[in-house]
């Protein structure tokens, strides 16, 4: 019992939803198509995983205090871009390994610096968050196809490419490095005392600042945190497709959103964590391979995609009211 | 004088920031200040206009909207296939057909968000993948260009030679962007409603118990962004001569952010038509003036973006501190 407990308290309640949701697709797509259940449909999951949910991890932060950042797909562009710069300057096709550790540092410094900004302008002048970051993604948008030309950048070492589809003992390279970003973010919103501020951010920024947080400082952070895991995602994306192009995975925005609020992160901040958003992750991958099987598109599985937000939003209004209407009878 | 300034801030800093702009463009090109190409900005920011203005209604009523465009362009579709079998029609049942699309797929937005009590922003969202991935999935991508003639035909209202031999035009999206505008005044600010959609977006719970029907409410401000996203979408179709499935994907966050540029409060109760169309000219304009500047249109987005950073700033920096003088007696500071 007090194991169970300490399980339902390391991933909470919000994991109902998305559990419930992971179990009916297992189900479903387990009984219709019966090639469903294989290694391979784990496979394409796996390796399609890690770009939407890092970036939905750069997204979960800034939802958790009650904002938004709609740039994280940019971020990830211009981080990407980086890398690619440093690559092309110093050797090309040739570059050493260092070079490409140099590049990634710096990669993720560009992404922390756009973050940086954006959470100076939300901290000093209390603009609203999806303005701000609204504007930023303009900017960044505009400032990546500015220096492309709307072009691919392509032509990287070969070592590059495992780290998007190579494997150590049958795990995708890609995958360890998102697991390990996930427990990154577990740690941080759990064990850390940023992590605790976040929450107390979120639920309310007022009462927060008055108990002596110092909030400002917590939101550039949190800001600054976003903008480097979109770096991450930004090099992975690059390994990935072995080029770069501003513009790539910018679908994915709205589905990060999606994520969070399908894992039972608050819209409004203060409460989520990142087990039941992986979980929710994991759910939506799962659903378009497997509508993938049975012939159908990326466009039908996106649809398919809100369709299982409102479901999940509507059976949460459910169980709120019928356990509204028992209390009202006791 | 004084009171002004406290009740349209951000219209005057918004104004300000034009007026800079415009002054700084007239005289670094001669073609900005000019009848052509004011008539020209009109006629292409009237879309965003007409969107914008709907939005502001859904964000005075403390709501938000992410699905509008996706919407506008499920209803340019399904409008073009409508109009084709009823045998052509004309801008009267054309716009008659989209408005009232429009309201329906407005009237789902709000429906789930009054029933179920889903939080705008997820509805919407939710709205938004599942309105774009059957728009896909059932057009397969595949762009209409067989429009109707009435459709597709330039309409001019008024033109005028100017010196040079070009021709300053003002075309019909014009007017309906004008109409929009003027109803979504009248309604926000001259009518019980509109006092009712502020008083509901400021303080939901207290306006319910003051006897505000809150579904109403829902209805009205969801209904009333469907009913201009349909009427949009159709100028663009009119406009772009065309009917893409995916022309006005990401033309929500746009619009989004002109209108809350224009004041307009996320969480609700504050926001103007005047403001809100300040908002979408300030974007307009810059990127007008770069075009007659010669600057590469790769730099445009860019300079936008910074542009609506630094005027977020200069905007949310209250005004009263920098003008000291201007602050009425007793207000803390």
């Amino acid at each position: 019992m007090t194991l169970m407990k300490r399980i339902g308290n390391l991933i909470g309640t919000e994991i109902i939803g998305p559990g419930l949701a992971f179990v009916a697709v297992i189900l479903f797509f387990g009984l219709a198509a019966p090639r469903f259940l294989s290694s391979a449909t784990f496979g394409s999951v796996a390796f399609q995983l890690p770009e939407l949910g890092l970036l939905t991890l750069a997204m979960l932060l800034p939802i958790l205090t009650g904002g938004l950042n709609l740039a994280i797909t940019f971020t990830a562009n211009i981080a990407g871009l980086t890398v690619a710069w440093v690559l092309k300057s110093h050797g090309g096709v040739d570059a050493s390994p260092l070079v490409f550790a140099v590049g990634c540092f710096l990669a993720i410094a560009v992404g922390g610096l756009s973050g940086t900004v954006m959470g100076l302008v939300i901290a000093y002048t209390r603009a609203h968050p999806i303005l701000v970051s609204l504007s930023m993604m303009i900017f960044l948008r505009g400032l990546g196809e500015f220096l492309t030309r709307g072009g691919d950048i392509s032509g990287f070492p070969s070592f590059i490419q495992p780290i998007g589809h190579g494997s150590v003992f049958g795990m995708p390279i890609p995958l360890l490095i998102f697991i390990a970003c996930v427990l990154v973010w577990h740690v941080l919103l759990t064990r850390l005392k940023l992590g605790f501020n976040i929450y107390m951010i979120g639920s309310n920024i007022e009462a927060a600042r008055y108990s002596g947080v110092n909030t400002r400082k917590a939101l550039i952070l949190v800001y600054t945190l976003s903008g480097a895991m979109c770096a991450v995602a930004g090099i992975i994306m690059m390994a990935r497709f072995n080029s770069v192009r501003v513009g790539h995975g910018e679908s994915y925005l709205l589905i990060t959103v999606l994520a969070c609020f399908l894992g039972g992160v608050n819209p409004f901040g203060g409460f989520g964590r990142v087990v039941p958003v992986f979980v929710a992750l994991v759910v939506l991958q799962l659903l378009s391979s497997g509508l993938n099987l049975m012939g159908a598109n990326q466009h039908l599985a996106t649809a398919v995609w809100g369709i299982l937000l409102l479901g999940v939003m509507i059976m949460r209004w459910l169980i709120a009211w019928l356990t509204l209407s028992n209390t009202h009878k006791g | 004088m004084r009171k002004l300034f406290h009740t349209h801030a951000t219209e005057i800093a918004l104004l300000a920031i034009i007026v800079l702009i415009g002054t700084v463009l007239s005289f670094a090109t001669d073609r900005f200040f000019s009848l052509g190409n004011a008539f020209d900005l009109l006629n292409t920011s009237s879309v965003n206009i007409i969107f914008a203005v709907g939005l502001l209604v859904v964000l005075i009523s403390g709501g938000i909207d992410i699905s509008f465009a996706v919407a506008a362009s499920v209803v340019q579709y399904l409008a073009a296939l409508l109009l084709e079998k009823i045998g052509g029609g004309g801008w009267v049942s054309g716009l008659i057909v989209a408005g009232g699309l429009g309201i329906c797929l407005g009237a789902i937005n709000a429906f789930l968000i009054h029933r179920f009590r889903i939080i705008s922003i997820v509805a919407t969202i939710a709205t938004f993948n599942i309105y774009f991935g059957l728009l896909m999935f059932f057009t397969r991508g595949v762009s209409i260009y067989d429009l109707p003639d009435w459709l597709t035909e330039r309409v001019v209202l008024f033109e005028r030679e100017a010196a040079d031999g070009s021709w300053a035009e003002i075309t019909l999206p014009v007017l309906i962007m004008a109409v929009c505008v003027a109803t979504t005044w009248a309604l926000i600010t001259r009518t019980t409603i509109g006092r009712q959609l502020y008083a509901f977006g400021d303080n939901p719970e207290g306006a319910r118990r003051f006897g505000i029907n809150v579904g109403a409410m829902h209805f009205i401000a969801f209904g009333w962004l469907g009913l201009m996203a349909g009427i949009g979408g159709l100028v663009q179709a009119h406009y772009a001569q065309e009917v893409v499935p995916n022309a006005l994907y990401g033309r929500e966050l746009d619009v989004l952010a002109a209108v809350v540029l224009g004041g307009a409060r996320l969480g609700g109760g504050k926001g103007t038509v005047l403001g809100c169309v300040l908002g979408v000219l300030l974007v307009s304009i810059t990127q007008n003036g770069l075009n007659l500047m010669n600057v590469s249109p790769f730099a445009f987005k860019m300079v936008i973006g910074a542009t609506i950073l630094a005027a977020i700033t200069v905007s949310s920096v209250r005004l009263e501190k920098l003008l000291p003088f201007m602050r009425s007696p007793g207000e803390r500071a």
